[in-house]
């Protein structure tokens, strides 16, 4: 059956591709660097442009340039806005103005890095976070775990995808994403999610949303790859001073076992609507089953004993 | 909604989904808990020939188990589709495995309902009743793993104790509903067993609701709270009427189909409990953050 909890370093030949090299390709993700992400929106677009993704609602949220709100059945990616405060109490956290502006102490370098996205407004500032939000294609899916059908399945490039034409809506695998990625689409009845372009990786291709990526925030590759990269990229902010950085789904030590899609965040997980430290619901399964177990023998005991002693 | 003090959000969102399931989803787990429990009834009055606990024991656990799959398939995004749920057998699934617990349970209980009722192949029929007790108690407490393995917070934290207080509330529901059905001379059982469950039950959802902390709250507050104080009290109420008035036929009717409301509003409770923790950030990220704190690192 293979492993369900803890690190595991392959997905693929875990879920059944094989364990010899060239067995199955490697494991393909997603690398998203938020400290260059501008906002832009082609990701979503892209995606829904490539998927024929319908639209899921026009609204005018008030959550700084979010309207889309979150993911779902008919968002795949969704690009997150927070605008922080600047404080006059100088914490060094990122922040620029025009080129050549060196009103901040802090040293932050200005122009290209992309590291620093504040930008002053009368006497403070704001600093911006924006992150293009999708699919962890989890190392340990507690949506394929659960799914009774087998609709959700693990692919050959470790990513995990939804057979449309066998899923029958049970809505399982909704409350069982850590992450709350996966819905129900209202009018079909089916669940929905990120496929990570299976359809583009299986010809060679980069999925919708990298590919229209302008600062290439969204890296794809191999994942292992990608997390060398993350780890460099981390290093480089961190001498800068860029302190809040940090790397978030790339510990294969974590609780899901590692994201095949995973990030580089500039502040909590939390501000930007995820879960600060996930955990894969199956972990807990083999208590889940033990319990069930002793609580149904109490109950078969208590049928016995309620006819012991006469029949009234 | 303004994120409290305590933890940041992104503007108050909830982290996790809710599950798209339906009041048909908390009207099963009623269901396959009442007629779980209601087949190992009907096999001990089989055994002891209490022949009016046995038929409307036997019964119950069919129209339970009928009544139950009609709701799920009801709740279906794509109800034709039902039969896929026999597809796989995944263990990693309480669903899978339930539905593989649900099938042969209804084939069982209504085999030996139809030959109770018509009285053909009185041995096959005895031996599907022993085959459908044997699958009673897994399928009253099988869906409190199917609830405890998600993310929704106040269930995923209570997957030690869910599983006692649908096991007591099954068995409540099933001695209750006999009770309504079967004449005082036979219904003895019955009402042993209602109030065995009662105990289990409210000893269960009392440990649960110390044991979980800030989790806790989404039981206690707001229309789950409503509904989980009322399932308690109308489960003391007719534990006490039946254990005074219990061989008057009105008086145990009563209790009895207090019991099975009683029994129906936990299910609803537990169910909205759940949703409302999903709904609020809160509940997935303190715990989170807490657990975190503990740890050296405070690995990400």
């Amino acid at each position: 059956m293979g492993s369900l909890w803890g690190r595991l370093d392959d997905v693929a030949g875990d879920a059944g591709y094989g364990h010899q090299p060239g067995d199955h390709p490697p494991r393909m993700g997603f690398f998203t660097d938020t400290s260059v992400c501008i906002g832009c929106k082609a990701c979503e677009v892209a995606c829904k442009e490539w998927n024929h993704v319908p639209d899921d609602g026009y609204a005018l949220t008030g959550m700084s340039y979010d309207n889309t709100q979150s993911l779902g059945a008919s968002t795949w990616r969704h690009v997150a806005f927070v605008e922080k405060p600047l404080t006059t109490t100088d914490l060094g956290l990122p922040g620029m103005g025009p080129p050549g502006f060196d009103g901040y102490e802090s040293g932050m370098p200005t122009g290209d890095e992309g590291a620093d996205q504040g930008t002053p407004s009368g006497e403070e500032g704001v600093r911006w976070l924006m992150s293009s939000d999708v699919c962890k294609h989890c190392t340990h899916a507690a949506c394929l775990d659960v799914c009774p059908t087998g609709s959700l399945f693990r692919t050959e490039f470790g990513t995990v995808v939804v057979q449309e034409d066998i899923c029958n809506g049970c809505g399982y695998c909704v409350p069982a994403c850590p992450y709350g990625v996966i819905e129900i689409r209202p009018e079909d009845g089916r669940a929905f999610k990120c496929t990570l372009c299976y359809d583009r990786l299986k010809e060679g291709q980069t999925p919708a949303c990298a590919q229209a990526c302008p600062t290439e925030s969204i890296q794809f590759g191999e994942v292992s790859e990608l997390q060398q990269r993350a780890d460099q990229r981390l290093a480089e902010l961190h001498e800068q001073g860029v302190d809040v950085a940090r790397l978030y789904g790339r510990d294969p030590g974590d609780g899901v076992g590692g994201d095949g899609a995973f990030f580089l965040l500039l502040d909590e997980p939390e501000v930007y609507g995820l879960p600060p430290d996930p955990v894969v619901t199956t972990r807990d399964l083999g208590s889940m089953w033990r319990h069930v177990g002793v609580a149904a023998a109490a109950l078969a005991a208590m049928g016995v004993a309620s006819f012991l002693g006469g029949k009234k | 909604m303004v994120p409290e003090a305590e933890f940041d959000s992104y503007y108050g969102r909830p982290i996790i989904k809710e599950p798209p399931w339906k009041g048909d989803i908390a009207f099963y787990l009623f269901a396959g808990g009442m007629a779980g429990a209601s087949a190992v009834l009907a096999e001990g009055a089989a055994l002891r020939g209490l022949p009016a606990l046995e038929r409307s024991a036997r019964l119950a656990a069919a129209g339970g188990a009928a009544a139950g799959t009609v709701a799920l398939v009801h709740d279906l995004g794509r109800p034709e589709r039902f039969l896929n749920m026999l597809r796989v057998l995944r263990p990693t699934s309480p669903m899978s495995m339930g539905s593989f617990i649900l099938a042969p349970f209804s084939g069982l209980a209504t085999a030996a309902v139809g030959s109770n009722l018509t009285g053909r192949f009185p041995r096959l029929g005895r031996l599907a009743g022993l085959g459908a007790a044997a699958f009673g108690p897994p399928l009253a407490t099988y869906t409190a793993a199917l609830v405890a393995d998600t993310a929704v917070p106040a269930w995923h934290e209570g997957h030690r104790e869910l599983p006692f207080i649908f096991a007591g509330s099954g068995a409540t529901a099933a001695g209750g509903l006999a009770m309504l059905f079967t004449p005082a001379a036979q219904n003895g059982p019955a009402r042993r067993m209602a109030i065995g469950g009662a105990a289990m039950e409210v000893a269960s959802a009392e440990l649960l609701q110390r044991r979980l902390g800030l989790v806790a709250e989404p039981y206690q507050q707001g229309r789950p709270g409503t509904l989980m104080k009322a399932a308690r009290a109308m489960t003391a109420t007719a534990a006490a009427v039946s254990l005074v008035g219990g061989r008057n036929r009105v008086v145990s009717a009563a209790a009895g189909a207090t019991y099975v409301a009683a029994s129906l509003l936990t299910r609803f409770g537990i169910f909205e409990a759940g949703k409302a923790s999903a709904r609020d950030p809160k509940y997935t990220v303190q715990p989170q953050r807490e657990r975190l704190a503990g740890q050296p690192a405070g690995r990400l």
